[in-house]
Parts: structure tokens; sequence; C-alpha cells
């Protein structure tokens, strides 16, 4: 379980996070959502230690996360599997080598047992066969599964997706929504996604977190969202014509 | 500014020096570091120098006009100016153009794309596992180009000198080898050794905290020559004043 305190962080005179607290349990798709400049990256970064926050605790199964230091944070880190907007593979490897990257780095595993581990991880993720192919050679859904191939290779406790389908079409959307939510369950992972992606909110928001202008200003999950009557969380719900259609319907 | 830059690049030292996460790994980067810096170099900077060993020999010959003076001394001027000057600094700054941009470019270009956030969250020291490498390989690899540089400044030399008639091959090799002081080579591979550190580091530096995008990554990598070259220059008379 994560557990976010009263987070406060500010870029200069911006004050992007205004006290923000939160829970994220295990086995649940968590979502942040909120429109663009809300915060929801920065909470994200403030969460895996990308930004310090100015005030605020992270805790990780009850480890005071923010008062670490950089060594005690790396056990910590083993522990998180993060898949980023742009997949951030090392683009000089190829899938195999940057699904095993960790494993090599952090594992006493034999080459074997590596390889075995990475051609699991590309079955869970339906890229059985790829292992030799280059970043390059992916198509944006394919690199966003290779990511999360990657991110789950250390068996992570917890796993964080920053925009999981931006650039995508529907169906590769879909398709990266179900596979993150089945890892989730399956591996009974705390996940934590920032979206703005409504078909991932009525897809697989099991736990809802609006942001608005750096506050949290809802929270709830898929069944409640379009039932609810705050007005700027309507206001990002039906900001599609399609939401707003079917709503109708 | 300066200072905060200073500081900035004194703590990314710091965490460059780090325990490596696996040591086998980082003697497998170190590795490919000394061949893409070494042998990578190694065309250029071989007829760069003998380009400059010639150039410098008829030049020589060109101002010494005087009958008093005898001819050997062109090889003495060609191998003193070689081995103390031009083959360490006008290396060194070829490859602060040469390796320089390449570290920062491709320093930078793994920032702006999240691959150093990836490395971070994995609970890997990002500097040391992507700088470290190209100090070591840069250390190792320049202070040996600069031996090579030194070698074939003086062959190109020998050869423009004898060729061109300007001084007969047993003038010039009696100027190479009277008066030598062996001191000159320890000053030289003291130079290419500051230098390689120069340009690793500096270009290392300018890559890491790139901001933005594509078009920040080019200023990065200009960025990290101009600085390279001007420090390059800065600690050449700096240890010329000391060690000279």
């Amino acid at each position: 379980m994560i557990e976010v305190k009263d987070i406060f962080k500010s870029f200069g005179d911006n004050e992007v996070l205004k006290g923000i607290s939160a829970d994220f349990k295990p086995g649940v798709t968590s979502l942040i959502i909120g429109s663009s400049g809300s915060g929801k990256t920065t909470l994200m970064k403030n969460m895996v230690g990308l930004h310090e926050p100015n005030s605020g605790k992270v805790f990780y199964d009850g480890r005071d996360f923010t008062a670490m230091d950089t060594h005690e944070r790396k056990d910590i880190r083993q522990e998180i599997g993060m898949l980023f907007q742009g997949s951030a593979l090392f683009d000089s490897m190829t899938v195999e080598k940057n699904i095993r990257f960790p494993l090599d780095m952090f594992t006493n595993e034999s080459k074997a047992e590596k390889l075995d581990r990475v051609n699991f991880v590309l079955e869970r993720v339906n890229l059985a066969g790829k292992n030799k192919l280059y970043p390059s050679e992916l198509s944006g859904g394919m690199m966003k599964r290779v990511g999360i191939a990657r991110a789950i290779a250390m068996r992570p406790k917890y796993l964080f997706c920053d925009e999981p389908n931006s650039g995508l079409d529907p169906k590769s959307s879909i398709m990266i929504d179900e596979l993150v939510q089945e890892i989730t369950q399956e591996y009974d992972i705390t996940t934590v996604i920032v979206t703005h992606d409504m078909n991932s909110v009525m897809g697989i928001g099991e736990h809802i977190l609006f942001l608005h202008q750096g506050e949290k200003w809802w929270e709830g999950s898929k069944d409640e969202i379009t039932s609810t009557d705050n007005k700027e969380l309507n206001d990002f719900v039906f900001a599609t014509k399609l939401m707003e259609t079917l709503l109708k319907k | 500014m300066v200072f905060y830059h200073f500081g900035k690049y004194i703590l990314m030292l710091k965490a460059v020096f780090r325990k490596p996460e696996k040591m086998s790994i980082y003697k497998n980067e170190v590795f490919r570091e000394m061949v893409d810096i070494g042998l990578g170099s190694l065309g250029i900077v071989s007829i760069i120098s003998v380009f400059i060993g010639a150039v410098t020999t008829v030049q020589t010959a060109f101002q010494l006009t005087s009958d008093l003076i005898p001819k050997s001394i062109i090889g003495g001027i060609t191998r003193d100016s070689t081995i103390l000057e031009l083959s360490p600094t006008i290396c060194s700054l070829v490859l602060a153009g040469k390796v320089g941009s390449s570290i920062a470019s491709q320093i930078g270009t793994m920032r702006v794309t999240e691959q150093i956030d990836a490395l971070e969250i994995m609970g890997i020291n990002a500097p040391g596992y992507l700088i470290l490498p190209k100090l070591l390989g840069g250390v190792i690899m320049i202070p040996l180009l600069v031996i090579v540089a030194i070698a074939l400044s003086i062959t190109g030399g020998y050869l423009a000198g004898t060729a061109s008639g300007a001084v007969s091959s047993a003038e010039f090799i009696q100027g190479l080898t009277t008066d030598f002081i062996p001191f000159t080579l320890v000053v030289a591979m003291v130079k290419a050794l500051i230098f390689a550190f120069i340009i690793t580091t500096v270009s290392s530096y300018q890559g890491f905290f790139t901001k933005g995008g594509a078009l920040e990554v080019g200023a990065a990598s200009t960025k990290a020559v101009v600085i390279s070259c001007i420090a390059i220059l800065v600690s050449d008379y700096v240890i010329a004043q000391l060690l000279l």
C-alpha cells in the first residue's frame, strides 16, 4: 500500500500541489485524473522520488520514502516498476536487453533464468518472439507493452504508469489498460496510473483521484463518477461529445 | 551563475564516483567506451597528426634563413613543439568536437526521452552508470591517442622535411635525438589526462542536465564543445606554468 500524506510542491512561485493526501491499495488500479496542469504527473514524480516534495510524506507499506537517503531508497526502487509516457526504452538495446537490464543489474540469476523471465514477461504482454527487435522497429503500442514488460520484470510491488495510452489508437489503449489491470490483480500490485483518458477511467477506474489546480477535488470509483454533482469533475468528464451522448442514451 | 554550475558539476562528479551497482556491467561499458573513443577517433587523430608534423617542419624550415643555424634544429623544434603542445592540445581540441559532442548528445537524448528517469526509478545511479565508463574510457584512451599522435607527427615532419628537401634525413634525426628532455613526455601525458577528464565530464554535465527537446540537445552539444575547448586552453596554460 502507498500512502501519500499532505504533499505540497512548488516550482518557484508556482504552487503545483497543495496538500494532497491519498491511499493506494494493492490489487486495485488507482487512477489520478485531471486536466493538463492540474498536478497529476507532478504528484506521481513526487511519489517515486523524481521530484522532492516541499513538505508531506510518502509511505511504501509503512516505510517513509521521503525521509530516506539515496542509498536507502535503492531497496524500495527495486520494488517499483514504471511505465513512462514515451515508454523510455533504451534505444541502443534490443527488447530482450531492455527487459533483462534491471535483472542484470540487481539479481544474481543465471543467464538461462534471466532469459526465462524475459520470455515469460514478453509472453505476458503478447510480444513473444520479439526479443531481438530494437525499439525503433516497434509500433507505439508495442513499445508501451515492452515498457510494461520491463516494469514487471523485477516482480514489482508497486507499478506507476504515466499516461500509458497517450498517442495510441482506441483499440491499443484498451489493450494496454486491460493488461495493466490484469497484472495488477494477478500479482496483487499497487498500481497508480496518471491519465486524462476517459476510456481508461470508465474501463479500469476502480479507484479514482481527481485533481484540480493542485488540490484533491474528488475521490471515488468509475461507478460514482458519472453521478457526482462536482462541477469541475463534470466539466472534465463530459468534455467529450462521446461521454455526453452516452450519458443521454 | 558560474558558481552554481560549478557546484552542480562537482555534485555530479561526486555521484559519478559512487560505488557501482554491478562491477561486471560497468567493466563491459568501459571497454565499449574505450573502443568508441579510442578506435573511433584513431583515423581523424592520425590524419591531423601527420599534417601537423609536416606543416611544423616546413614552416620551421622556411623561417630558418640564417646559415649560422644548423638545419638539424628543425628536427628538434618539430619534436618539442609536437610533444609539448601540438599533439596533446590540438588532438584534445579535435576530440572535444568529436567525442564531446557525441557524449553530450547521447546523454542529452537519454534525458529528454526519460531514459535517465527510467534508470533512476530502477534504483540505478544514473550519473555513475552513464558517465563513469565514458570518463574511464577517455582517460585511458586519449593519452594513448596522444602518444600515437606524437609518433605520427614526427613521422609526418620527417617525411615532409626530407621530401621537400628542407632538411636531410640525417639532419632531422640528429635534431630529434639531440638534447631530448624526457620530462616533456611527462608533461604531454599530464596534459592528455587532464584534457580527457575535461572533455568527458564537461560534455556529460551538459548532456545530463539538458531540459527540453531536440533543439536543446543540439544546444547542449554545442555548449559542451565550446566550454571544453575553453577549459582545455586555460588548463593548458596553467599546466605549462606549473610544470615547465
